[in-house]
């Protein structure tokens, strides 16, 4: 047993990690985001325990609609850490395919990826909890859709994050959907987060989308200025993530990343 | 013949650091041009900036009379590059990789390139095998399938036979050396491999610390600086301080 190799094996780690922000980040966010998310959830049950009483399955739609926004952004990361994982990045940077393409090709692919996971679970639900989502009627579609917009979007600001930063960036990738959880309300409304929370909670299309949701199951009430409203955000995180990827992509050419991360 | 490549005060700062510093020169038509310099020379920017991944912080490139940084997709189209530190989706068969790279590139006549290259550089029982689990001999020969996937006019080549054994270096060698002649294509190929070098190159560029310190045939380098062979000259560029010859 040696101390000096123990030590230098450690030294190894510790060096990577003092050495990027995003990991250090890494640490500290997942038990943060894990407390936050369950804690509100709790606090809401212990208060309005009968508030579900009446749409057995809320949660379980709400977890289907949230699956599919996650599958969504990852799917589109993943895309893209693909690329750098198996040192194809460069071959793809150099091919002439213009930025747009790119991001419209991962729209797709992402999309195609989701509906592979999304459907079989769908599919679940009916047998084993005796659950339909089609109990949400025509809007469903409007709920998926402003779901896979936002779910693109959030792949598209953490790809630029990655062309940017490089494979560092990559923890980020992965936690985008947890940090937005606890500000999504979910499983939750929106009244049960502190004033300061909501007001965040407000500048995202997904409060809108799931207080649709249990508008819809739970009061039978369809409130198309919450649709309307998730669009409307959607559009604006929409456009702001694709300058963004194109931003990134000037500086990655700049700063040298686009070489570097191919390596 | 014409220079179908022109590179012109070649310029990038990362902040106050100066990693290529105002080089110039040209590649002919039909022409290999050797890149020749010890690590952190610059070789790698150059040719990370005459593929568009990295902006120049001045100069230009032109690529066949057009300048990269105004018509890259354009540009992009022309050339191809292959080195030892970039590879294909692993996954994918080799056959699945050259399909996505045609069309990348918009290959019309997907069947014909891709058996033509099968032939040339005997890919045929490759062709439906994973890329990931081949030798890296077998993975170079796929690599340049796909770097000649778009019949390109320049071709960028980065230690091309690094990690291979002597019967495929030669191999690729003899390749590149045909392939050129056929096309009439232009090569930039860096390396440290200097018998290589002397073999496939009429002209040579000597840089380092971001300048071109001296350029000729590798035959009158080696005269020129009173060497055995051009290893002993890179050695000596090398160790000198940056005078330029």
């Amino acid at each position: 047993m040696s101390f000096i190799r123990i030590y230098g094996l450690f030294l190894r780690h510790f060096y990577l990690i003092t050495r990027s922000f995003p990991r250090v980040l890494d640490l500290i966010y997942w038990p943060s985001i894990q407390i936050t998310l369950w804690g509100f959830i709790s606090n809401f049950f212990a208060s309005h325990s009968t508030y579900y009483n009446n749409a057995v399955g809320v949660i379980l739609t709400c977890a289907i609609l949230y699956d599919f926004l996650f599958r969504t952004s990852i799917g589109f990361n993943m895309l893209f850490l693909e690329e750098i994982w198996s040192r194809n990045f460069t071959n793809l940077f150099i091919a002439p395919i213009k930025i747009g393409e790119i991001i419209i090709s991962l729209v797709f692919t992402a999309l195609i990826r989701a509906l592979i996971g999304l459907i079989p679970a769908i599919l679940l639900t009916s047998p084993l909890f005796g659950i339909s989502l089609v109990n949400l009627g025509v809007n469903l579609f409007f709920l998926f859709l402003s779901l896979y917009i936002f779910g693109i979007t959030l792949g598209i600001f953490v790809s630029a994050g990655l062309l940017r930063f490089g494979p560092s960036f990559e923890n980020i990738a992965w936690s985008t959907m947890f940090l937005l959880a606890p500000f999504g309300c979910i499983y939750y409304p929106v009244e049960i987060l502190p004033e300061f929370f909501q007001k965040i909670a407000y500048s995202l299309p997904l409060v809108y989308i799931f207080e649709e949701a249990r508008s819809i199951l739970i009061d039978q009430t369809v409130n198309y200025k919450n649709i309307i409203t998730a669009f409307y955000l959607n559009g604006i995180y929409l456009i702001l993530a694709i300058s963004l990827f194109y931003y990134s992509f000037g500086q990655a050419r700049k700063k040298g990343t686009l070489i570097n991360i191919g390596e | 013949m014409n220079n179908l490549v022109e590179v012109k005060n070649l310029e990038k700062k990362y902040g106050s650091k100066e990693a290529v510093k105002g080089i110039s020169f040209n590649i002919k038509e039909n022409e290999i041009l050797g890149l020749l310099g010890p690590n952190g020379s610059g070789k790698t920017t150059t040719i990370g900036m005459m593929l568009g991944l990295l902006k120049p912080s001045n100069g230009k490139i032109l690529i066949d009379g057009k300048k990269i940084e105004e018509n890259r997709i354009e540009t992009l189209q022309k050339i191809n590059f292959i080195s030892p530190y970039i590879e294909l989706p692993k996954k994918l068969t080799v056959k699945q990789n050259l399909i996505v790279y045609c069309r990348l590139y918009n290959v019309l006549d997907i069947k014909s390139r891709i058996e033509y290259l099968v032939e040339k550089l005997r890919l045929e029982d490759l062709l439906n095998r994973v890329t990931g689990e081949l030798s890296s001999g077998q993975k170079n020969r796929a690599s340049l399938a796909k770097a000649l996937i778009n019949n390109p006019t320049v071709l960028f080549l980065d230690e091309p036979t690094a990690s291979l054994d002597p019967e495929i270096g030669d191999f690729v060698r003899s390749f590149l050396e045909n392939y050129k002649k056929e096309k009439k294509i232009s090569i930039l190929l860096a390396s440290h491999n200097m018998s290589e070098v002397t073999r496939l190159c009429k002209t040579v560029l000597m840089m380092k610390d971001g300048i071109i310190i001296d350029k000729g045939h590798p035959e009158e380098l080696i005269k020129k600086h009173g060497r055995e062979n051009l290893e002993e000259v890179f050695l000596k560029l090398s160790r000198s301080r940056n005078e330029l010859y």
